[in-house]
């Protein structure tokens, strides 16, 4: 049986409809999703940096919660394809009435929207908009408040891939705001339906959430261990708004013990990699000269994302009929 | 089907033809995949140095919205610029004219050659739109459910005829 | 008027019956049970043959929503609603808009209910002035408006000073407070439970201890002040215990459970599903085993409906921004005769925690069929196939996860002082 938050993300022939959530989703799939991005990564050499998957189409942005990088990812993305794009950073009341998210995706659907990238500040939004379309319509969940983020995580496990082609070997240590984090969520249900051998979450108690373990990781709170053995170190963003002292009493104290230096590095295996989803937060949790150093492949992940979402679209939108 | 092809000796004519066009500059793409391993044949005829280019043609097909990407798309390669090049497009076999289509979209993409000339080896009735060869090793008639498929296994060109049941070898 | 009821089987635990009897009802009180009360000769006969013979349900937590929210429903459409579902006899929290902390209010819910003459509604009063847990209302004139009792609903009195001396000021009335255990703190924005299901869905989570800090905090405070309290919807089994734990010492405490506590869990939820957003949250299946236990035991004495109607589009929202609560009246019997299908909790027990026990928490003799009694009862037939939809569902509120599903027995026929007001 699928995980619930999964099942719609399927039509009823179990091929991909929305991409809501990695959670559910097969390592074929994933793998596929990853391959075809491969194709679209040299794309920028092209004269025309464009091909006419999406041609015809119109896609919309419809963030809820403001990202200028997220969206502009999308939007290139989406242009690469061919498709027409709208951006729409809306913004809506947080009311129990509630109706206003969807009379926004109503009036948008209107309009011939064939596929939304959604991004908003609650858990479960994009669930809502894609339960409540026609069913020629996709969604593609760009961040639901701490639930998932699903292309990100694609494009963080495609980085891993550049780098560490067998998954099934790897050791992972995600280190951070494990609670508020969807990006997190989302690496980890990926890493392990790609089958990597450990997912080590670390961080100080009061950011890792109740019974992460059953989403298959071992937890700890001292990072200096807890790296010895990785392989790829992932970073996670300290919000600004969590440093209100009840969840990390400062910033000195949690670099001390969370920041990433180039001595804690050292811990790790040699040919570690270090990533950050970004936007960093340079001296609170990583160093800069970890930031910046021959181990971080963080810009390769912002190169990747493009690739990655062309590819995710492409797959949504593509025909499901069998090739004769 | 009796059609016992020479694919070596069809490829040297086909070489023999290129050459008698004198194209200046000349630049050779293949189809992935049959297309390209008779671009790589055609190259060593025509002693052309720089190896062939190779389009994956998945992202101009024009049944995307049916039947969606192929699974194991391949980045196109191109090594050198098309721009004002006589692109010699190979492909195996030319039948309804929609691969070729879509080759020509990419090859677009890439910049804007002087000319673009169209060599298939097996040449098959049953054009869906206007595209002509413009050089040919070898024509043939099928039945609409049979498929003329090329193979390659350890540099040896052959092709197979495929039938709904049964797989006939021919040379 | 006299009415025989022939042929059903009267559940009564409250007079320890559960059998076939006649039931002989003259004007508004039972007259006969089993045998026919001498000089007794029928105006009308119903063959309750093959259904049960009930008690009037006692729901002791319901919203109604009037006045303020008639939008969403009114003493009118719930009270007819309750009729249908065999409920006689209901308590409604305060928060309505204005909120129920005068004795014009009290007045006004009342006498609307009598009017209408479907169900008894009974108000509790504000136990602070508009709930906003500073000070303290009027407490004894509620009281002699007609409030059962006091309650702060669903918002939380953080002040522990303020909840001490509300309590103490009750009992100087011995009035009943009726408490929703919480850490204002603990609770924060959570909408649900705090364990696997919050972590993997990433929403803002209320640990258990959100509602088992707030049982210790008011059992400490019921101690001292001696204020008779029913902890109304709790949701954890350790609160179950420390509920018992206080029993056992003698403190003059109860407690009641939403049904859809002893149905679901907080893995129910499945994906973001809003119609299982309630507060206190669905806790974990253990909790559930946990308060079914309870329950079975006597420990946890009343099931409510924790009845919350709301319009159709208050579900359709992200999970954290949706309305809260089920529209629950329609249901609660049914629901409960599941459990004992399901051989969860025996017949007495469940007819017990629905008549005789919320009757006895309200300090009213009701909620059993004893000669002298109220004719408030209702027929079951245990079954009838039915669907809750737009057409069977009697509340105004359409917010149920039970809302298209097929279900077993419904009530037929109920009545009210001797007078059928759903059949």
């Amino acid at each position: 049986m699928r995980a619930p938050d999964s099942s719609i993300q399927f039509d009823e022939n179990g091929h991909l409809k929305h991409f809501l959530t990695v959670n559910g989703l097969t390592r074929k799939s994933l793998v596929n999703i990853l391959d075809t991005a491969e194709s679209f990564i040299n794309f920028g050499q092209r004269e025309i940096k464009k091909v006419p998957l999406l041609r015809g189409k119109t896609l919309v942005n419809l963030f809820f919660e403001p990202s200028t990088r997220t969206r502009t990812t999308f939007e290139i993305a989406g242009k690469r394809l061919s498709a027409d794009v709208i951006n729409l950073n809306a913004s809506r009341m947080s009311t129990t009435k509630g109706e206003s998210i969807l009379d926004t995706v109503r009036t948008l659907e209107a309009m011939h929207t064939d596929l939304f990238i959604v991004r908003d500040k609650a858990s479960g939004a994009a669930h809502l908009i894609a339960a409540h379309l026609p069913d020629h319509i996709k969604v593609i969940n760009a961040g639901d408040g701490r639930h998932s983020h699903p292309t990100q995580a694609m494009l963080d496990m495609f980085t891993i891939r550049q780098k560490k082609p067998d998954f099934s070997r790897l050791k992972v240590a995600i280190v951070g705001d494990i609670l508020h984090s969807r990006v997190a969520r989302s690496q980890i249900h990926a890493l392990n339906i790609l089958g990597v051998d450990e997912v080590r979450v670390i961080g100080p108690r009061t950011l890792i959430p109740t019974e992460i373990e059953k989403m298959g990781v071992t937890t700890t709170s001292d990072l200096i261990g807890g790296l010895e053995g990785i392989d790829v170190i992932i970073m996670l963003r300290i919000q600004h708004e969590r440093m209100d002292g009840q969840l990390i009493p400062s910033e000195q104290e949690y670099f001390q013990r969370y920041g990433l230096t180039e001595n804690k590095l050292q811990l790790a295996n040699e040919d570690a990699i270090v990533m950050h989803p970004g936007p960093i937060n340079r001296g609170l949790e990583i160093a800069s000269s970890v930031a910046d150093g021959s181990r971080s492949v963080i810009l390769n992940q912002v190169t990747n994302g493009i690739a990655v979402r062309m590819s995710i679209m492409a797959k949504l939108m593509g025909g499901q009929e069998k090739r004769s | 089907m009796g059609n016992a092809i020479d694919i070596e000796r069809v490829i040297r004519e086909m070489a023999a033809h290129i050459l008698s066009l004198d194209l200046p500059k000349p630049l050779l793409v293949g189809i992935h995949t049959g297309g390209v391993w008779v671009a790589s044949h055609l190259q060593r005829e025509l002693d052309i140095s720089s190896r062939p280019g190779m389009l994956d043609i998945s992202f101009y097909r024009d049944d995307f919205t049916r039947v969606g990407l192929h699974p194991e798309v391949r980045s196109s390669e191109l090594p050198d610029p098309v721009e004002d090049r006589n692109v010699i497009l190979v492909d195996d076999v030319l039948y309804s004219g929609r691969t070729v289509r879509a080759a020509m979209n990419e090859i677009f993409s890439y910049g804007r050659p002087a000319r673009v000339v169209l060599a298939v080896l097996i040449e098959r009735p049953g054009r869906e739109l206007p595209i002509q060869p413009d050089i040919v090793g070898s024509r043939l008639v099928l039945d609409d459910n049979e498929q003329a498929k090329l193979t390659h296994t350890d540099g040896i060109l052959k092709l197979n005829i495929i039938r709904p049941g049964n797989t006939h070898e021919g040379t | 008027m006299r009415t025989v009821i022939r042929n059903g089987q009267v559940i009564d635990p409250g007079n320890g019956i559960n059998g076939i009897r006649n039931l002989y009802i003259h004007n508004r009180e039972i007259i006969g049970i089993g045998s026919k009360p001498a000089g007794f000769t029928a105006d009308r006969e119903v063959n309750a043959s093959g259904q049960y013979v009930l008690p009037g349900i006692i729901d002791l937590c319901v919203r109604l929503r009037e006045p303020g929210e008639e939008h969403k429903a009114t003493i009118q459409s719930e009270t007819r609603a309750a009729a249908s579902a065999g409920i006689t006899r209901m308590v409604c929290t305060p928060d309505t808009f204005p909120i129920i902390d005068t004795p014009a209010m009290v007045h006004m819910v009342i006498n609307r209910a009598q009017d209408l003459g479907y169900a008894r509604v009974h108000p509790l009063g504000a136990l602070t002035v508009g709930l906003q847990g500073q000070r303290l209302t009027d407490m004894a004139m509620l009281m002699d408006a007609g409030c059962v009792g006091v309650s702060n609903a669903q918002e939380i009195v953080k002040n522990t000073l303020v909840m001490r001396r509300a309590m103490q000021y009750a009992s100087t009335y011995d009035l009943p407070v009726f408490l929703t255990p919480r850490d204002a703190w603990l609770q924060g924005n959570g909408v649900v439970h705090e364990g696997e299901v919050s972590t993997r869905l990433g929403l803002p989570a209320i640990p258990e201890a959100a509602e088992t800090v707030g049982v210790a905090r008011d059992l400490a405070l019921i101690e001292t002040s001696g204020a008779r309290a029913h902890f109304d919807l709790i949701s954890c089994g350790r609160s179950v215990t420390m509920i018992a734990e206080a029993q056992d010492r003698g403190l003059p405490v109860t407690s009641s459970v939403a049904i859809h506590q002893l149905l679901f869990s907080e893995n129910d939820i499945g994906a973001f599903d809003t119609q299982y957003k309630v507060m206190p949250p669905l806790r974990t299946r253990q909790d559930k085993t946990d308060l079914i236990r309870g329950v079975a035991k006597g420990q946890i004495a009343a099931i409510c409906s924790d009845h919350q109607p709301h319009g159709a589009d208050s579900k359709l929202a992200p999970f954290s921004e949706a309305a809260t609560g089920i529209a629950g009246i329609d249901t609660l019997l049914t629901l409960t005769m599941g459990l004992v299908r399901e051989r969860k909790l025996d017949m007495e027990t469940a007819v017990s925690a629905l008549t005789v026990h919320p009757a006895r928490i309200l300090g009213t003799n009701a909620g059993h069929l004893g000669i002298g009694a109220q004719a408030d009862l209702c027929l079951y037939d245990p079954q009838k196939n039915w669907q809750l939809d737009q057409h069977t569902m009697q509340s105004k509120g359409r917010n149920s996860p039970f809302y298209g599903v097929k279900l077993k027995g419904k009530v037929t026929r109920t009545m009210l002082s001797g007078k059928w007001v759903y059949q």
